[in-house]
Order: structure tokens, then C-alpha cells, then sequence
């Protein structure tokens, strides 16, 4: 049961110290946006794990619903031609 | 009194200030409002110990007797403790520990930042270092004033009072003696009654957009930092102190 009272959860994405993109670690609870980016640093860059935080309304995220897995994943497996698997790399090239 | 031993009276005001503060914080683990809430306390609890362990131990090499950080935590009696009263201040309910951290963080901002400035390298670098973390502290302690004063009927009530039942501890901030003259006569540290105006400033404007009313500059307690500390001081000595003073010596 959730209490009215309760702060809304936010999902927190945090950008590690070697670019690269934010990535998911997690979720909390805060009053408003300001405060989940700070309890975001308190909770999950204690040990410097990284530079940039981004917040999201857990609510506010559009998710895929897992009873439509078959229909949205499925037709994928078979097409295997849709990976990069069938080009000739000329030698000279090396690895790419 | 010699410079030296005016060093070192300060260094303690600083190191108590951060172990008295951060004592208080740390009583909050577990016991937080939220499990997030919990995990900010500890992590300036833990700051201000860090500050401490750099402030005493700067205070034990200057006063040249062998002490180090540890001894002067763990083995000092009340009357030898140099903090201000506002930071042994019960915690209160929630309202009244971040008031009592708006309070605090204000000046010790202050504080730090022309202590960067000092003419005593390791006062500067100490300093330096601080003044990144309590940055942060501000920043925190000054959005819950915010959000509790400027929140429910119920929150602003609690702010407003722990507002006012805690102003009194803040006259004794931004007074000198002896000790703080020599210190800005030697460089080393600020004129306290300069950081009074600009923290009066950060106070007010955000007490205003927090909707609370500060109450009239009046009667300051104070006697801390020349070790007259209230009741709640030997509480605080009682359970810091008793492992080190029950099995001396003793460690992980």
C-alpha cells in the first residue's frame, strides 16, 4: 500500500568518471527533484563513482510491458541478417 | 599566553567544532527520517570527523607534548573542550538538527573560506580541503530549511521554533578573544565579526524564502570556546570516550 505521504521514487542514472554514457544504478526516494540529485550523490557516488547525475521520476518512466515480449522481441531472432556478420573485411584492414 | 599555545587553543576550537558536530550527526544513523536521509548525516558526520583528525592532529603537533588526534578526542575532560555550545545542542527532531546545521554551516563556509587564506600553509591546505565538503553541507542543510519552513503547516511550525530556540547559540560564533585577536594579528586567521554581515545575509534571505521569521539579535549564550560548556557536553564526552577511557589504548 503506498502511503500519500511517502516521497515519490526516482530512478537515478549516473555517468562514471570514463565518459561513456549515464547509466542506470539505481532507484530512491526525495522530496523533488533537487533533493534526489543530492541523495543520488549521497547514496550511490560515495566512492567517487562519478562525475554526472541524471534523475527521473520513477512515474514519469514509459516501459515496455513485459506480457508484450513475444510480439516485440520475438520476430528479432530470426534475422540474423541484421547483424553486420556478412561483409568481407578486406585484410589490409585489420581488426575493426 | 605565547603564540604557540594561541595556535593551538584555536586548532582545538576548530577540531571540537567538527568532532562535537559530527558526534551529534552520527547519533542520527539509523534513526533517520528515510533510509537516504541516513546515508547524507553519516556522510557529514564522516566529513566533519575527517576535518577533525586534520585540525587536532595539527593541534597535537603544534602543542609538541605527543599527542595526537586520537588522544585529544578520546582523553580530554569537558572543561578542556573548545567547541561552541550551538554544536552540542541536542539533535532535536529533524527541524532542529538542520537548523542547528544551517546555523553552523553558514559561518564555518564563512570560516574556511578566508582560513584558505592563511599565512600558516596547513591551516590553508586543511582549509582547502573543508571547504569543498562543507560547501555541500550548506547546500543541504539550507534546502531542508527551506523545504521544511516553506512545506506543511506541521514542518514550518517545527522550523520556525527550532529557529528560534537555537538563535541564541549563534551570538558566540562572531566573537573574539585573546586567542582570535593573536590570530588575525599573525595572519593566520579571519576577524570573526567580519563573517557576521555576509552570514547574516545567507541567514536572512533564505529564512525569508523559507517564510520564517528570524528572531531580534539579543542575549547570547556562549562560554564554549573557553571550555563553560552546557550539560549536554559530558553526555556527548560519556559515550565518545568510554571505550577509550574503560580499555585504554585499545584498537580494532
Amino acid at each position: 500500500m503506498t502511503d500519500k505521504k511517502e516521497w515519490p521514487l526516482w530512478e537515478v542514472f549516473i555517468r562514471s568518471q570514463h565518459g561513456l554514457a549515464h547509466r542506470h544504478v539505481g532507484s530512491l526516494h526525495a522530496p523533488d527533484a533537487e533533493m534526489a540529485i543530492m541523495n543520488a550523490r549521497d547514496v550511490y557516488t560515495r566512492r567517487n563513482e562519478g562525475v554526472s547525475i541524471w534523475v527521473v521520476k520513477a512515474s514519469d518512466i514509459a516501459a515496455s510491458s513485459p506480457g508484450e515480449k513475444g510480439p516485440l522481441f520475438d520476430p528479432a531472432n530470426s534475422k540474423v541478417y541484421r547483424h553486420p556478420t556478412f561483409y568481407e573485411i578486406p585484410e589490409e584492414l585489420g581488426h575493426m | 599566553m605565547n603564540a604557540q599555545d594561541s595556535l593551538f587553543e584555536y586548532l582545538l576550537r576548530l577540531g571540537d567544532n567538527a568532532l562535537i558536530l559530527g558526534h551529534r550527526l552520527s547519533e542520527w544513523c539509523g534513526h533517520s527520517p528515510a533510509l537516504e536521509e541516513d546515508l547524507a548525516l553519516s556522510n557529514v558526520a564522516l566529513d566533519l570527523i575527517g576535518q577533525t583528525q586534520l585540525w587536532l592532529n595539527l593541534a597535537g603537533e603544534v602543542e609538541g607534548k605527543g599527542r595526537d588526534a586520537d588522544k585529544l578526542a578520546y582523553l580530554r575532560d569537558a572543561r578542556d573542550f573548545r567547541n561552541v555550545l550551538l554544536v552540542e545542542q541536542p539533535n532535536g527532531d529533524f527541524a532542529v538538527t538542520m537548523a542547528r546545521q544551517f546555523y553552523f554551516d553558514a559561518w564555518h563556509y564563512l570560516l574556511l573560506r578566508e582560513l584558505t587564506g592563511s599565512k600558516d600553509s596547513r591551516i590553508a591546505e586543511i582549509a582547502a580541503k573543508s571547504l569543498k565538503e562543507v560547501t555541500y553541507h550548506l547546500e543541504r542543510s539550507q534546502e531542508w530549511v527551506l523545504r521544511l519552513g516553506d512545506g506543511t503547516e506541521e514542518s514550518h511550525r517545527r522550523m520556525q521554533t527550532a529557529i528560534d530556540d537555537l538563535w541564541m547559540y549563534t551570538g558566540e560564533l562572531f566573537e573574539s578573544d585573546e586567542i582570535d585577536r593573536a590570530m588575525v594579528q599573525e595572519g593566520l586567521g579571519p576577524d570573526l565579526a567580519t563573517l557576521h554581515e555576509p552570514w547574516l545575509g545567507l541567514v536572512r534571505s533564505t529564512a525569508e524564502e523559507a517564510t520564517l521569521s528570524l528572531p531580534q539579535p539579543g542575549w547570547a549564550q556562549k562560554g564554549g570556546k573557553r571550555g563553560i560548556h552546557s550539560e549536554h557536553l559530558g553526555y556527548i564526552l560519556a559515550d565518545l570516550q568510554f571505550l577509550q577511557r574503560a580499555y585504554p589504548n585499545a584498537t580494532w
